[in-house]
């Protein structure tokens, strides 16, 4: 397929995930800042929610730093001048849809097309909490029906793989940035392990993933942030996790070096982060360091990404 | 102005036979319905996309052009006689262009004066003498059609170069389809949409000698801002082509390859829907980031068949379209089947005077102008417009010809005050192949939806309909 085809389903994969989990952590920020202080309520939860986000410095050059509500909702969801925001996610997803039309289903195109018209109602200006909530569960809803569309009427080829590539390299980036913030932000240095106020925290990141049900089923026990990381990292049932985006993204770019008879870095690298996720254990990464096994993992999906443009998108 | 014609109820309020089922539909069915579905069907067009971008209207980037949802017919016996001219018309413009870039035999007899051809800002010289695959030029053609009268078509306009408009007649099929079901079953409708089947074929007819047996066809677009992109990437989809851009293309000794993920793949047929300035930066405008860098030298080579050919621009300008009668004389010894508009040539002196003198009667239009814009239609305009184009008539006379208003027919339309006649035009595409002529039966049928206006243009507020031809 042309490369620019498969560039144009990459990153239209990518920002269609990137809404989804912008949305979602909207949700739990708007959550977490309405619980009282003593159950972890905090006036820096829209702060967190903006380094989650990884926009935080572009949004200290735009507004200064005040951080509250109505700022950073507008800022993560509708600033034109945030390239990563909701609503941008979505124009550009749209306009990477319209040049590639023909290397889309219909239900995919219909998706896309439908959101984009549909966030043309919804305005920044006087966004009530409950328009708010609406407008996130459309976003969700929106990237669902996305995902459905393309699982269920593409054809397994190599528009379906590169597709996917994408969708799980953004995937993995948002949970391993996802867990990274959280621990090192929210966490005051004073509070108990195990307290009232870590148990909320913890909670909100699994509902950020919504996997917080799947924790109960998985491990049966309360929340523990190790349990919470071992979910998040090497749990393979759990579709966010980096170990199930890597065996996702494994798993399609073997396909597409079938299908072309041919691989390349792009595999190897992959391969490599699988096993190292394979062998790792979860007492390990503590003792090392979370923040610094999370790190490792972001630059080396960052390299993979670079190299799945190096050799098939350009 | 003379009552027009109207294509379902004779001037004594009789039926028209081709439209005896639908008529009674019509009354059959309430107004509120037809609204309805109308409503369907603009939804219907939005979500899908189907939209059309008007150059400098900032507001309306993309706009819907307007679906009136009651198809206009022709009988079978009409639509055969119409395809026969239609090919003969087409058969002529090939013949002719081959001409003009060859032995000129036109030319030397006098037929067409040669200014008109080495004057033209369309003519390529690159063309000349330069052999195209398979002899032929124009192998996508859309020929615009009026009708007068029962029996009376006229050629209103060739377009010989990219002309536009065959998805709204297979999308429009399509929703009728969708929309209407009973209609079609009381009425035996001939399918269009094995267009893009006859199309992909005769793409792959026109490849190169040089090409594979299964010759690597494409679709070059200028991208997503091009007006017609929706076009570009609906023919790309059903043709099952790839859709690309200039950029995506590139020359290495003379063949063309496309950039895939598994590397460089040779391409043999471009069905390019960019203006020949933009195609290649070296040979035509420098500026152009549309096109792909020796394209041309490829062109020359015999590597690769461009669709439509280059410069086939010097056949579809509205001065030549006065000769199309002679040029079909010349090249086919055969009578046109079809009919042109009486045409005054204002370069000719005495066809000026009568012009200048008769302006409140004719339509005045550029020479190379399209699109509805820049003309003049006399009966409709105020005094200060005819005296603006008697300066610019007097100015650059070779830019302009005149026609008489035609009473266009009409055919009942859904409007704001319910099932009214307003005027319509027609437009067969007409592919030739290295093989034979293919025309799919129908076309897109544009028209004019406010009460008396004759300007079809989508540009200019003009809707479409579903063209049936019925099977008899």
């Amino acid at each position: 397929m042309l490369s620019r085809t498969a560039d144009n389903l990459y990153w239209l994969a990518r920002y269609m995930e990137r809404a989804d989990c912008l949305a979602r952590i909207l949700d739990v920020t708007q959550r977490l800042a309405q619980l009282p202080t003593a159950y972890g309520g905090s006036t820096n939860e829209w702060r967190s929610a903006l380094l989650t986000a990884g926009c935080a410095d572009l949004f200290k050059q735009v507004h200064g730093d005040e951080t509250n509500e109505q700022n950073v909702v507008s800022f993560l969801a509708f600033a034109p001048e945030n390239p990563s925001s909701i609503r941008n996610c979505f124009e550009i997803a749209r306009t990477n849809a319209r040049s590639v039309r023909t290397a889309l289903t219909m239900e995919m195109w219909e998706t896309i097309n439908s959101a984009w018209l549909e966030l043309k109602r919804y305005s920044t200006k006087s966004m009530t909490r409950e328009e708010l909530a609406r407008f996130l569960s459309f976003v969700k809803e929106t990237s669902l029906r996305f995902d459905g569309a393309a699982y269920r009427t593409m054809l397994r080829n190599d528009a379906f793989w590169f597709s996917r590539v994408g969708m799980y390299v953004e995937r993995a980036d948002n949970t391993a940035r996802i867990l990274d913030v959280k621990y090192h932000v929210l966490l005051p240095d004073t509070e108990h392990v195990g307290g009232p106020l870590d148990y909320f925290q913890w909670a909100s990141i699994l509902r950020s993933v919504s996997a917080l049900t799947s924790f109960h089923w998985v491990y049966r026990q309360s929340v523990k942030p190790w349990l919470v990381a071992d979910l998040l990292i090497l749990n393979a049932q759990m579709p966010r996790s980096l170990t199930s985006c890597y065996q996702n993204i494994t798993r399609y770019l073997d396909d597409i070096a079938a299908y072309y008879g041919r691989q390349g870095s792009a595999q190897r690298i992959a391969r490599t982060t699988l096993t190292r996720l394979g062998n790792s254990r979860m007492d390990d990464i503590f003792q090392t360091g979370l923040h610094e096994f999370i790190d490792g993992f972001v630059v080396e999906n960052n390299r993979l990404g670079a190299t799945v443009t190096d050799q098939y998108l350009l | 102005m003379t009552v027009a014609f109207d294509e379902m109820t004779n001037a004594d309020g009789s039926i028209r036979s081709a439209y005896a089922a639908l008529a009674r539909w019509l009354s059959d069915v309430p107004p509120d319905v037809l609204d309805f579905r109308r409503r369907e069907a603009e939804f219907i067009f939005r979500r899908i996309g189907i939209t059309f971008a008007v150059y400098g209207d900032s507001d309306a980037q993309e706009r819907l052009i307007p679906f009136d949802i009651i198809p206009r017919i022709l009988t079978g016996g009409e639509w055969s006689r119409l395809s026969k001219g239609l090919e003969q018309r087409t058969k002529a413009l090939n013949l002719y262009i081959k001409d003009v870039y060859s032995k000129r035999d036109i030319l030397k007899a006098g037929i067409v004066p040669e200014d008109l051809v080495y004057q033209n800002p369309v003519f390529r010289p690159e063309m000349n003498g330069q052999k195209v695959p398979h002899d032929l030029y124009v192998h996508i053609a859309g020929i615009d059609v009026v009708r007068v009268d029962a029996d009376t078509f006229y050629v209103l306009e060739d377009n010989a170069r990219t002309p536009s408009g065959v998805s709204y007649m297979l999308e429009n099929r399509e929703i009728m389809m969708r929309l209407f079901p009973e209609l079609f079953a009381e009425n035996r409708v001939a399918p269009v949409e094995n267009y893009t089947d006859e199309l992909l074929a005769t793409l792959k007819s026109l490849a190169p000698t040089t090409a594979t047996s299964d010759p690597n066809v494409v679709v070059l677009t200028p991208g997503i801002y091009n007006s017609a992109y929706y076009e570009h990437s609906f023919l790309a989809d059903k043709l099952g082509v790839e859709l690309v851009e200039g950029r995506d293309l590139f020359i290495k000794n003379d063949i063309v390859f496309m950039r895939t993920t598994e590397g460089p793949k040779r391409v043999d047929v471009i069905y390019r829907r960019l203006d020949d300035d933009f195609l290649d930066p070296l040979a035509f405008r420098p500026d152009s980031a549309l096109g792909v860098p020796g394209l041309m030298s490829a062109y020359n080579a015999g590597n690769v068949t461009l669709t439509n050919a280059v410069g086939t621009g010097v056949a579809d300008d509205k001065a030549v379209y006065s000769y199309m009668p002679e040029i079909i004389r010349f090249y086919l010894g055969e009578e046109p089947l079809l009919k042109n508009v009486p045409t005054w040539r204002c370069r000719e002196p005495e066809h000026l005077k009568y012009v200048l003198d008769h302006l409140h009667e004719l339509v005045v239009k550029e020479v190379h102008g399209s699109g509805g814009y820049g003309m003049l239609i006399g009966p409709r305009a105020d005094k200060a417009q005819i005296e603006l184009f008697r300066n610019k008539l007097k100015q650059d006379p070779t830019n302009f010809i005149a026609q008489p208003t035609l009473a266009l027919s009409t055919c009942p339309t859904f409007v704001e005050e319910g099932i009214a006649p307003r005027h319509v035009d027609l437009r067969p595409f007409v592919l030739t192949g290295s093989d034979r002529v293919r025309i799919v039966p129908g076309g897109l049928t544009r028209v004019a939806l406010q009460a008396g206006s004759l300007v079809v243009n989508s540009s200019q507020g003009g809707g479409t309909k579903d063209t049936w031809v019925l099977d008899e």
